[in-house]
């Protein structure tokens, strides 16, 4: 029985099992003595439910992470002599063959005898795996309904026990963001290791040329292989910068009209089209930065006698700017809201005018949470890829000239890491490197902004 | 806006004088003669003709809802502020109308000072709250006027000699009853004729409301105060004109000794008594 059908075949069973929890509370207290269960039939059901169902998907989900390892076990063990002496390597490559053979996939010509043997032992295997999963689970799941069924009391403390798995449920979900987080900082702590291995931290951290280009020949002309990532992070910072210049200036000012000035219908309105921006594609962002804003620039460059690449720093950067206003906005409208209208209230009876109000008194109560929101901002234009890609361009250029052709710490990740690589060299592993720098920056900016945002929720509790 | 002739309106003084027996009353500071507010649909308050006279704490109470703070905050045009508010007939403050287009609501509220149920310092130091509304206004030349003004003002709310060594933390860590003795001195840094006062003393313990209580009596020999309160013996401790309102209507106005000992209405009666509301 195919392991999706098994998982729908409990599911159905559960429910029944529901069912019949439900009724037989029902049937122990029926109509008005329901007051003196302990816990209302609703939790009594899920509680049948849940010892029908979930001691069999428990087995079930252990039974599929361990199949692998005790068939792939048993199948070794079944091939000659011959076989088992070889080294790792070459003995996962036949693995690989065996299983593509055993699941019809696509395999070399004319496997070796003993190898089709073996894929026949895998089928076998496999094929008595499924079914005695499948038997199994569905001994224990009428067996585990049947035991709380049978438990099912005035005093049965349903509803705690049922809150306790859900408890369980709850702090489960939470863990998952939480590993992911510590694996993927784990996989480029590692990765960074071996490329601080090959090449010092400290050029890496402080060298002013970057050309990752390795030599893969020892012949091999012009890849003089140098990881100095100071451009990159001067690039970063360079259009970073101008989209900040943007995105503060337009989006706060944006988010006081919407808070302070603007009728109720135009806000209704207005906010959600504002909004629309952080949802279109930051790959249309791109395009529209190279090919209108950039060559815009570029002429407006040449009208007035300046050279300007046409790729540039400042198109990218403005085009990122107005990417991320809504951010900014968004987040400082919220803000300029939760401003007690007591606030208000006391600077305009002093006889304040609206603008005093909001410079002095309304904006001051919101500059943290302001301020989280932008430093929030900051790191979203940090991380940005697709547009400084099409509009700043690949050079490593070290200038804080923003007419000239830049390049960015995400930008040089994706260039290392597509096409065909190798995953030992120099030149690959860098993108680890680089990214965990990014990592680091960018996790001390959301702490800081956090903990800002923080200090401001607790002035006016 | 509904107007009410130049006639009408003496007639309608003539009538209270007449009707209060009031031989020599003090000069009315405010006259608000048939006042209405809505809010949108809701008529929130009904014809109400009144008269604050000058150096006089006046109370306004009635049971909640009643729209006795609708009618204060008609009085320094704070309604202005809430969406789907209109305001019709008249309130003149030293017989000019406040609700005439000439009149800048800014220059309004500079006179008529305002302290809000709920302390509301802002989130500054305790010297810039009190220094807020002169520095908007330009009442001081420099930073030693400023000083003065600020000193003399919490002097006044009774506050100075509790924060005169910290006058730089936050206002906001003050205690409640510190927090609203300092709205206190916020509102007369800026040297208002009138002080409206919106239930100053609900959020406050009986030991702060008294000496809120002390400090109204003291402001009044500068001040024209009018005050809105939810506790009768409060009205009667600290004022001396009271008027009753009920369900947006005023139903009577008279000196304080003669609404709480011989009520004309059978209303103010019932509520004064603690019969309803």
């Amino acid at each position: 029985m195919p392991l999706s059908l098994l998982l729908l075949v409990l599911a159905v069973l559960s429910a029944f099992a529901y069912r019949f929890g439900t009724g037989r509370a029902r049937a122990i207290a029926p109509g008005r003595q329901q007051a003196t269960l302990h816990s209302r039939p609703t939790y009594h059901g899920f509680y049948v439910a849940l010892w029908c169902g979930l001691p069999a998907l428990l087995v079930a989900v252990a039974w599929v992470a361990m199949q692998p390892i005790l068939v792939k076990g048993l199948v070794l063990a079944g091939l000659p002599d011959s076989y088992s002496a070889l080294p790792e390597a070459r003995l996962n490559l036949i693995w690989n063959d065996i299983r593509n053979l055993a699941l019809g996939d696509v395999v070399r010509a004319a496997p070796a005898p003993e190898i089709q043997a073996a894929a026949e032992t895998f089928r076998r295997l496999y094929t008595i795996g499924q079914a005695a999963l499948a038997v199994l689970c569905l001994v224990l799941a009428p067996l585990g309904a049947r035991y709380a069924y049978g438990r099912v009391s005035r005093d049965l403390r349903a509803r705690n026990r049922v809150e306790t798995v859900i408890t369980v449920f709850l702090v489960a979900s939470s863990l998952v963001a939480i590993f992911t987080t510590i694996g993927i900082v784990l996989s480029l702590l590692f990765e960074s290791l071996r490329f601080f291995g090959k090449v010092p931290p400290l050029d890496f951290l402080f060298g002013l040329h970057w050309s990752p280009q390795t030599a893969l020949r020892a012949d091999q002309v012009g890849s003089s292989g140098s990881f100095g990532a100071v451009p990159l992070f001067t690039g970063t910072l360079l259009i970073s910068l101008i989209s900040m210049c943007v995105a503060v200036p337009v989006g706060l000012m944006s988010a006081i009209y919407m808070s302070e000035y603007a009728h109720r219908k135009f806000r209704a309105v207005a906010k959600p089209l504002l909004e629309i921006l952080a949802g279109i594609p930051t790959v249309v962002y791109g395009f529209f930065a190279a090919l209108t804003v950039a060559p815009f620039i570029r002429r407006l460059g040449e009208s007035m006698g300046i050279s300007v690449a046409s790729e540039s720093a400042l198109a990218a950067g403005l085009v990122m700017g107005v990417m991320i206003i809504p951010f900014v906005s968004s987040i400082s409208d919220d803000v300029i809201n939760a401003v007690p209208q007591a606030m208000r209230d006391g600077a305009y009876a002093l006889g304040a005018t609206k603008s005093e109000t909001i410079r002095n008194v309304i904006v001051p109560a919101a500059l943290p949470g302001i301020v989280g929101g932008v430093l929030l901002a900051v790191s979203r234009a940090i991380g940005e890829t697709m547009i400084v890609v099409m509009a700043a361009g690949l050079a490593a250029n070290l200038s804080f000239n923003p007419l000239e052709a830049v390049t960015t710490v995400t930008v040089q990740i994706v260039t290392l890491l597509t096409g065909d690589q190798e995953f030992d060299s120099a030149k690959t592993l860098a993108a680890f490197a680089l990214g965990l720098v990014l990592f680091c920056v960018t996790l001390g900016l959301n702490i800081f902004a956090l903990h800002v945002v923080r200090k401001y929720r607790e002035q006016y509790e | 806006m509904e107007t009410v002739t130049v006639r009408d309106a003496m007639q309608t003084t003539l009538d209270n004088r007449l009707a209060e027996g009031d031989a020599t009353p003090m000069p009315a500071k405010i006259q608000a003669r048939q006042t209405n507010v809505h809010y949108g649909d809701k008529h929130a308050l009904k014809d109400v003709t009144l008269d604050v006279r000058e150096g006089e704490v006046t109370s306004f109470i009635g049971p909640s809802g009643c729209g006795k703070s609708t009618f204060l905050r008609c009085l320094n045009r704070m309604n202005d502020t809430i969406d789907g508010c209109r305001v019709s007939g008249t309130v003149q403050l030293d017989g000019e109308d406040i609700y005439d287009p000439k009149i800048d609501v800014v220059q309004l509220r500079a006179r008529v000072g305002m302290v809000f149920q709920k302390p509301n310092p802002f989130p500054k130091s305790i010297y810039d709250n009190v220094a807020y509304g002169p520095r908007i206004h330009g009442l001081a030349a420099n930073k030693d006027e400023l000083d003065e003004i600020v000193l003399t003002s919490l002097e006044k709310a009774g506050l100075l000699a509790e924060v005169k060594d910290r006058m730089e933390s936050p206002g906001t860590g003050l205690s409640g009853g510190q927090q609203q003795r300092l709205c206190i001195a916020r509102a007369i840094a800026v040297n208002p004729e009138v002080i409206l006062m919106d239930e100053p003393c609900s959020a406050l313990d009986p030991i702060a409301t008294a000496k809120i209580e002390e400090l109204i009596d003291e402001l009044r020999e500068n001040y024209t105060i009018v005050i809105v309160t939810h506790s009768m013996q409060q009205a009667a401790r600290v004022s001396q004109r009271t008027a009753f309102f009920h369900l947006g209507e005023l139903i009577e106005v008279g000196d304080t000794e003669q609404i709480f000992t011989n009520p004309k209405h059978k209303l103010t009666q019932g509520y004064i008594t603690g019969r309803f509301g």
